[in-house]
């Protein structure tokens, strides 16, 4: 299984492969790809700087163009592709079917992967992608339950990534309007959920609140800790009672189920967090590459190391993470 | 004139409850109705003959008969409801993701999509105008500059595909794998005892301040406040929307119906809908603003 890690920035990239990454994947500096965030992401001098870095030590580069363009930014998305191939990536990560298409038609040489955002569930959806587009390889939707992996992978006609950890979006993606119906921005149209410049935090004689676009999302009493007003991770009133109505603050931790991904022939498992430091990858991708060595070596025998777990749990939200739909209970 | 149709029934009612309100929609001014489960694949109170049988009679009281299909699909299970769905060659199929497209394509069934489907440009529907498609939804988060555009674009393409928007009722926002009313209840998803038939409207999910979020219905999420379109029909009627979709509720649906169908034909309603069901209108999202919003005339 090959190890995929986020490049936010150079920097990223390169702790992501003298860490132990088999591929890295980056965005452009701009709304075409679904971590837009200020100061992150890649022109084209850096990104060719490491495509050349990680091509000299046999990694490979993704390039996400991965949200989804409206008439008026056509031309603009349209470009990126054209950019992603001039740079000689090795696979570009698409989730607009338009763009695919004309990917596809455009450079038939150079690898489609359907993005998460796509949001191909089922072993029917990626055979629409693959007979379409000719996708090499799709990442699954962190909505999926190990059996349905299971199922879908058994069927599946392209290669399968899925994620292994980092923040866990609940909610099937590419298909989740609720950050632009409290903002103006969403990860389908800008790249974005929750966005930083919504964001608002106050001291209260209550609490610290954080809120979006004036939305109150929590409300930390004295000894809590606060994190990022993600939408969905908030406490809200449902019938009387306050409660992380949707879901907690905490990451997807998928290392318990290393063995049963590579059984089930999963090509790659992919870390979320372009947003994150360069700190925050080499910990997590050199954690990801002695599990990944240890169940190539004995498939068998693969017990989860009681230092990668807490290396991990140390970089999770709020110190906790899940197994999130692949255990079945979650839901 | 503008169609209107009545989209599935996006929250979990009583086999009684659904026969009664198609018994009454017969009667409604629409054009088009779309029946089938969308949501959640444990609401099995019609089976598939159910609707087939529903299906009949409203093509036989006239109306133009679409089978909606399962948002998301996750399972084996679901992909077999699908087939069911779509092993047939009397109606159109509402296509809700990518798994119904593709056995649409294969079943040779003409398919419309439906709005969680990510249509944002043209070459997406000359995509999906190759395979079969005979009309879309406007995705809900886009507003009326980009639907003009799409439309203008398609008339440019030469391509008639007319398109479809939802302009009322509570938006369908986002779909998970997690139910949030057995979350509520602390119940597991697969024990849910079907508590989403308590809530015929879903149930209010407010922020600490009161403010009205967003509504939850088993594993989707809908918006705290009711869209509401109905000025901007004669717009819509301007740029050549083919279909308005009004999202059922179990109350008031009747006077909905009627007002909409009075303003498509030029008429200009005393009031606004009957809010039968408690909840702020918005509409930003027709503006390009936060969906939550409500931009004044």
């Amino acid at each position: 299984m090959e190890l995929v890690c986020p490049a936010g920035s150079l920097p990223a990239l390169k702790t992501a492969i003298d860490n132990g990454a088999n591929a890295v994947y980056f965005g452009f500096r701009d709304s075409t790809n679904a971590r837009q965030f200020a100061g992150l992401n890649f022109n084209d001098k850096r990104a060719a700087e490491g495509i050349e870095y990680a091509h000299l030590r046999g990694a490979r580069v993704f390039c996400a163009i991965n949200t989804y363009p409206q008439p008026d930014g056509w031309e603009h998305w349209k470009g990126a592709v054209d950019r992603a191939a001039n740079l000689s990536v090795d696979a570009i990560i698409l989730a607009d079917m338009g763009l695919l298409d004309y990917a596809a038609n455009r450079y038939p040489d150079i690898p489609r992967h359907l993005s998460v955002q796509g949001s191909a569930t089922s072993y029917e959806a990626l055979s629409f992608y693959k007979d379409n587009f000719d996708i090499r390889r799709a990442v699954l939707p962190r909505v999926l339950s190990l059996d349905q992996v299971r199922g879908v992978a058994k069927h599946s006609p392209v290669e399968l990534e899925v994620f292994a950890f980092g923040s866990l979006c609940i909610m099937a993606e590419g298909r989740c309007y609720l950050s632009s119906y409290l903002t103006d921005e969403s990860p389908n149209t800008r790249g974005a959920c929750s966005p930083a410049k919504a964001v608002r935090w106050q001291e209260t004689p209550r609490g610290l609140e954080s809120r979006l676009n004036d939305v109150l999302i929590d409300r930390y009493g004295q000894g809590e800790s606060a994190g990022y007003p993600t939408l969905c991770k908030g406490r809200f009133e449902v019938e009387g009672s306050v409660y992380h109505a949707i879901e907690e603050p905490v990451s997807l931790n998928t290392l318990d189920l290393l063995p049963e991904l590579q059984e089930l022939g999963i090509s790659a498992v992919k870390i979320e967090g372009r947003q994150r430091s360069p700190a925050y990858i080499a910990d997590v991708a050199r954690t990801w590459r002695q599990a990944l060595d240890s169940v190539e070596r004995t498939p068998g025998m693969f017990t989860v190391e009681n230092d990668w777990r807490s290396t991990l749990s140390g970089l999770s939200e709020g110190g906790l993470t899940t197994l999130g739909a692949y255990h079945r209970k979650w839901k | 004139m503008m169609k209107l149709s009545l989209g599935p029934i996006l929250w979990f009612w009583s086999k009684q409850t659904v026969f009664d309100f198609y018994a009454k929609a017969a009667e409604w001014p629409v054009d088009t109705i779309y029946l089938g489960e969308a949501v959640c694949s444990r609401r099995r109170e019609l089976k598939p003959d159910d609707w087939f049988d529903l299906a009949r009679d409203l093509k036989a009281c006239g109306k133009e008969v679409v089978l909606s299909t399962q948002t998301l699909i996750e399972s084996e299970a679901d992909l077999r409801r699908l087939r069911r769905i779509c092993d047939q060659n009397e109606f159109l199929i509402e296509a809700n993701d990518q798994s119904a497209v593709q056995v649409a394509i294969r079943h040779h069934i003409p398919f419309i999509t439906g709005p969680s489907m990510n249509i944002y440009n043209v070459a997406t529907l000359k995509v999906l105008a190759k395979q079969g498609l005979k009309g879309w939804n406007l995705p809900v988060e886009l507003g009326k500059d980009t639907l003009e555009q799409l439309i203008n674009g398609l008339k440019q393409e030469g391509l008639e595909l007319p398109a479809e928007v939802f302009a009322w009722g509570f938006l369908p926002l986002a779909w998970s794998s997690r139910c949030f009313t057995a979350r509520h209840y602390n119940l597991p998803k697969d024990n849910c005892e079907f508590r989403c038939l308590e809530h015929p409207d879903g149930m209010e999910l407010r922020s600490r301040e009161s403010q009205e979020l967003f509504r939850l219905n088993g594993i989707s999420t809908l918006s705290g406040s009711r869209y509401d379109l109905m000025r901007e029909l004669p717009a819509m009627d301007r740029m050549g929307v083919g279909t308005v979709r009004l999202s059922p509720e179990h109350q008031g649906m009747e006077e909905v119906v009627r007002r909409f169908d009075q303003v498509r034909r030029g008429g200009v309603p005393a009031t606004d809908p009957l809010q039968l069901v408690e909840a702020p209108p918005c509409n930003g999202y027709w503006y390009g603003k936060p969906g939550m919003d409500l931009v004044a005339d």
